[in-house]
């Protein structure tokens, strides 16, 4: 309900300067910055997960646990981190709105041969799309 | 009048009947709407009696949320106990000044070197005239208030991709997009080209309205005018004198306005809580947190970390682990919880709930923030720029720059905020080192201040993401979650009720921690007292 930024925005000006915005509170931020162009995996990587899961993705931990994603036994399988991607896990909030089929494909592959990990066993985007959910529309 | 009795003479009288009839409720709406009361959902303290001797409550969390629940609970009859993670109070409500220490997640820890009375304050920072319940704490726990300054128009606008990438006054830029929007529509409502038909009286309203709101000249157009550099200023000001004659500003390119889409900041500072007027602490926003430490300090127990709530029906048990003595595990018991805990970490922890409330309890992800405060020499935008107070936005990461709301015209040092992100800019610079967050704000910064390089002395990046006490900014709520999840997080299970800013409407605010806590104890009251 706080949000700040008409829907209108988003409508009339999609393919202008203006990105997709869930802004916050008492935010203004959201038209900063621009969306996420890139499709390589560490340069996602960088961008959008090492500020919690840290550069050497080690995790941490405080009055919570920020889980680590090197030696990770459940990055086994390449479903979950897609499925945790793109519907956010506890505070973790969802990237569906954000990223698109291959950029997540592209960073969950980075994530599973990086930082100790060696799983030969690629994500798709075809992977991605498949159990891809439409993206919670916020708060106006 | 006196033959129509059944008509109010007065106000008061209307009001009466209003509430005869229709109840509070309807009664408040209207009161409201003539301009008696406002603002959020504060009816005033609560008014807790009958408390039931030798009653005691555990509260979770000595943030704002917590210490308001405990200052009131103890004030009813109840003994109350709080348990915080931190070595001090105040939760969120923080400010950095010189001299502080700041350690992150991932071991990164920042000294503050800011002079003698400046600061930053990391997370809330400003509020609304209308967030009663906080102002009326204030009040009651003599933190001095003064203003803050949202809208200044003589700040920046700045697109990257237009205008040359040269930053706009806000004035000019307002001026603009008003005076262009109003030719535009004046073209077409004489044109007869509104896709609606509108009589002739309303078609002159609408004209005289589009003149004078646009400061149109007399053929309808949006130029280069005395009276539009009234709103927008002149290109030689007024002054005094055989050469005082003040020359007129020209209009920015109209298809430059539109593109820029920076009217976007027009909009949110048009925001009923961006809308003056808005205050801050006088010295820095953890007055408001050591304001409510000091009624409730001597309850609270710092520095130890819960790691299990169990309830049954003889009453709530907490463990804990004391990490000034070498993580001692340690259990307290109370008869009831009020646990303000972020979700964020008390989705981690072992609560005994209902099942609904644990679902709604990891269902409620945490926005990422980050601010960064920068030190300068001088307040060259004072100075040079006159700049009082309030906020240049601009398209890149950084989002916005805040100049200090006070101490103008001093000499020396002066601190402003340099950057104040969410979304994708607060993930990336999150990511970023402490000094690196730094120059990134001061390379983005030096976009619309040429001064930046020059006059910057040190500076302090605060990602919220990495406190390890919260680790992330405020709860985000989206429609579904809300629809699914809000009720069995915010009603009492059992013993147990939560609070913070997570369980209002008013998310990441503080009126949303205050006004949960009391609605919280306000219930668990009820239900403590055999009312509920």
């Amino acid at each position: 309900m706080r949000f700040l930024l008409p829907v209108l925005a988003a409508s009339v000006l999609a393919g202008t300067m203006l990105p997709s915005r869930d802004a916050r509170a008492d935010a203004a931020a959201n038209v900063a910055g621009g969306p996420i162009t890139s499709h390589d995996g560490a340069t996602l990587y960088r961008q959008l997960c090492q500020g919690c899961h840290m550069a050497n993705a080690k995790g941490a931990v405080g009055a919570a646990t920020i889980p680590a994603l090197a030696g990770n036994p459940k990055l086994a399988s390449g479903g979950y981190p897609v499925y945790v991607i793109l519907n956010g896990y506890g505070a973790m909030p969802w990237f569906s709105g954000t990223l698109d089929d291959a950029q997540i494909a592209a960073l969950v592959n980075y994530v599973r041969t990086n930082f100790g990990n060696h799983y030969t066993d690629g994500v798709k985007p075809e992977d991605v799309a498949a159990v891809r959910t439409p993206t919670p529309e916020m708060e106006k | 009048m006196s033959d129509l009795p059944n008509v109010p003479q007065t106000r008061r009288q209307l009001l009466m009947r209003i509430g005869a009839a229709a109840g509070s409720v309807a009664m408040y709406q209207a009161m409201t709407r003539l301009g008696h009361a406002a603002g959020t959902d504060f009816r005033g303290p609560p008014a807790l009696t009958g408390t039931r001797k030798g009653s005691t409550v555990l509260v979770l969390g000595a943030g704002l949320a917590g210490m308001l629940a405990a200052y009131e609970l103890r004030k009813a009859g109840y003994t109350v106990r709080i348990l915080e993670y931190q070595n001090r109070s105040g939760g969120r409500n923080f400010t950095l000044r010189g001299g502080d220490t700041l350690a992150e997640l991932g071991g990164a820890v920042q000294h503050v070197q800011f002079a003698r009375g400046n600061y930053i304050n990391p997370g809330p920072w400003r509020i609304p005239y209308h967030h009663q319940a906080i102002l009326h704490y204030c009040k009651q726990f003599g933190v001095a208030l003064e203003p803050f300054i949202e809208v200044n128009h003589n700040s920046l606008l700045h697109s990257s991709t237009t205008f040359g990438g040269v930053p706009q006054r806000y004035r000019d830029y307002m001026s603009d997009f008003t005076g262009y929007t109003a030719e535009l529509l004046g073209k077409a409502i004489r044109q007869d080209k509104l896709d609606q038909p509108i009589g002739p009286d309303e078609k002159r309203d609408l004209l005289a309205a589009m003149h004078g709101w646009g400061l149109l000249d007399k053929n309808g157009n949006y130029v280069s005018s005395v009276s539009a550099s009234f709103r927008r200023g002149f290109d030689k000001p007024l002054g005094g004198g055989p050469d005082g004659a003040p020359i007129p500003s020209k209009p920015l390119p109209r298809s430059d306005i539109m593109k820029s889409g920076l009217w976007e900041w027009l909009s949110f500072n048009m925001n009923y809580e961006m809308q003056t007027t808005m205050f801050q602490p006088v010295g820095g926003m953890d007055m408001i947190g050591k304001g409510f430490a000091k009624q409730v300090g001597d309850l609270v127990t710092h520095n130890v970390k819960v790691t299990k709530i169990h309830q049954d029906a003889g009453g709530v048990t907490v463990s804990f682990e004391d990490m000034g003595k070498n993580n001692a595990v340690s259990e307290a018991k109370a008869d009831w919880c009020v646990c303000t805990i972020p979700l964020s970490v008390l989705s981690q922890i072992d609560i005994q709930v209902n099942p609904a409330m644990k679902a709604a309890i990891g269902a409620v992800p945490y926005a990422s923030s980050v601010k960064v405060g920068l030190e300068f020499k001088r307040r060259f935008w004072e100075q040079d720029e006159q700049i009082y107070g309030g906020i240049s936005f601009t398209d890149q990461p950084i989002s916005q720059i805040s100049y200090p709301s006070t101490g103008y015209f001093s000499d020396g040092r002066s601190v402003l905020l340099g950057g104040y992100m969410f979304g994708n800019a607060a993930y990336a610079f999150a990511g970023m080192t402490p000094e690196e967050r730094v120059q990134a704000a001061l390379d983005q910064g030096s976009k619309l201040h040429k001064q930046y390089r020059d006059e910057f002395l040190n500076g302090v990046g605060v990602a919220w993401s990495r406190m390890p006490w919260t680790l992330g900014c405020c709860g985000t709520w989206n429609e579904e979650s809300r629809r699914t999840h809000y009720k069995a997080l915010t009603e009492i299970d059992n013993r147990i009720v939560l609070a913070g800013e997570h369980a209002s409407y008013v998310g990441c605010w503080q009126e949303g921690a205050l006004l949960s806590s009391l609605s919280a104890i306000t219930r668990l009251h009820q239900r403590a007292i055999g009312a509920a």
